[in-house]
């Protein structure tokens, strides 16, 4: 039963008509080139089916002020033709890939007799509904220049050296001062330098002068042979150990004695 | 024993002339600058710096009128006429910003200061205005129609707004 029933989708799939989605191609709007240069004009197309074996290319010359068309390249079966007795002999090349739904041409050696629409169709049996789309070609001596590329860069390069001032003045500034603040912090800091130094100095020795009685030797009875050394030792001094914690007077000779 | 005033009193204690005189001053020349850059926005977008008697032409459209209509096209895209529009446009940007320039620095000047930004913006203005309406004058293609009065705004603007830029530089912040 299940075997049945897909069988019957299957089939209708296959014959059901397709979906009513037409071709659609796709060119430029309109080109720019100079007198005697190449343009190369693309057209593509979109197609809900896979590019067939027979998918065919056309493209179509009118004229500027012209109403009659005339064919200047088309492919077919795998084969480009191109024009070779009008006004474009020679001069296209079919130069796209159907493969990859690519079609375009390239014409060589413009001229202002090459002013004029060009329409590109594009048939992908079965999708061969669609509507052909055009570019207009414009040969020019010069290429002018757009309207507002001037006025932009004019505007453009007028701020940025207006911004680009302000910049460097405030920069200048700011250096200026910066310099001026380090200039004065290094004065300062010589002097504190060399102040620190001093008082670095000055604590150690403060250091060895008060923690070395605090090392104290194994207290030794004054001998006879330090006695003599006695009457140099400074009262003051001898207050001084009195008054620390744990100074013996040894120490303090050990102190002499350096 | 000393009785002295701190300095903030004497801010309420001065003669009422000279500060309704600086206000008028102050105001005036805000005014005048508010007319210069109305007139520069005037005469950069109005369409009318040549007129003819059947249209008029300008930086932007040429319009005319035929039997059929009405018809604009866009100016040509020659060198010089976006030379005009952005010689235009930098002079309304610029007296814009040296409005915001004055206001800010009415407020945040030092006192004494004098009003450097904002007088060179508005010169820098008046020579662009001057350049734009040089620059048209001389590569004008029809030299037989008459002048629009975008035309003559524009060559109006033009000292106004250097006269408006100097009177910031004499000026300088009291208080």
């Amino acid at each position: 039963m299940l075997r049945v029933l897909a069988l019957a989708a299957v089939v209708l799939l296959g014959i059901a008509p397709e979906p009513s989605q037409a071709i659609s191609i796709y060119t430029g709007w309109e080109r720019h080139a100079l007198v005697g240069s190449d343009i190369r004009l693309s057209c593509s197309f979109f197609s809900w089916r896979f590019v067939s074996d027979d998918v065919s290319f056309t493209w179509i010359y009118r004229p500027d002020g012209s109403r009659e068309t005339v064919s200047i390249a088309h492919y077919a079966g795998g084969e480009a033709y191109t024009d070779n007795k009008g006004r474009f002999k020679d001069r296209v090349e079919f130069v796209g890939n159907p493969k990859r739904r690519d079609g375009s041409i390239l014409i060589k050696n413009l001229d202002f007799s090459d002013n004029g629409t060009f329409t590109c169709d594009a048939k992908n049996p079965p999708d061969i509904v669609g509507r052909p789309s055009s570019v207009r070609l414009l040969v020019f001596e010069n290429l002018p220049i757009q309207a507002g590329v001037i006025t932009g860069a004019i505007i453009g390069v007028v701020l940025g050296l207006l911004v680009l001032i302000v910049v460097i003045y405030y920069l200048m500034r700011f250096l200026v001062a910066r310099r001026v603040f380090s200039l004065s912090v290094s004065k300062h800091g010589k002097k504190k330098k060399e102040g620190s130094q001093q008082r670095q100095a000055s604590f150690l020795l403060l250091l060895l002068i008060l923690l070395l009685p605090l090392h104290c030797l194994p207290p030794q009875p004054p001998s006879s042979p330090s006695s003599p050394r006695l009457p140099h030792m400074h009262p003051a001094r001898n207050n001084k150990c009195n008054r620390l914690p744990r100074c013996h007077h040894q120490t303090s000779f050990f102190f002499l004695e350096r | 024993m000393n009785v002295f005033f701190p300095d903030y009193c004497f801010f309420f204690m001065p003669p009422s002339r000279s500060v309704s005189k600086m206000l008028l001053i102050l105001l005036g020349v805000l005014v005048f600058h508010l007319v210069v850059l109305i007139l520069l926005i005037v005469s950069t977008a109005s369409s009318t710096w040549t007129v003819d008697a059947t249209g008029h032409t300008d930086l932007w459209y040429n319009c005319h009128s035929d039997p059929n209509g009405y018809k604009c096209l866009q100016a040509s895209s020659e060198d010089w006429i976006q030379a005009v529009q952005a010689l235009m446009i930098l002079s309304v940007v610029f007296c814009f910003t040296s409005l915001i320039a004055f206001l800010y620095q009415l407020f945040r000047l030092v006192k004494g200061g004098h009003f450097y930004f904002t007088s060179i913006f508005q010169i820098l203005a008046s020579v662009f205005v001057m350049c734009g309406a040089i620059i048209y004058t001389v590569m004008r293609p029809d030299s037989d129609k008459d002048y629009g009065y975008a035309y003559v705004l524009a060559w109006v603007a033009f000292p106004l707004s250097l006269i408006s830029g100097l009177c910031y530089l004499i000026l300088r912040k009291k208080d």
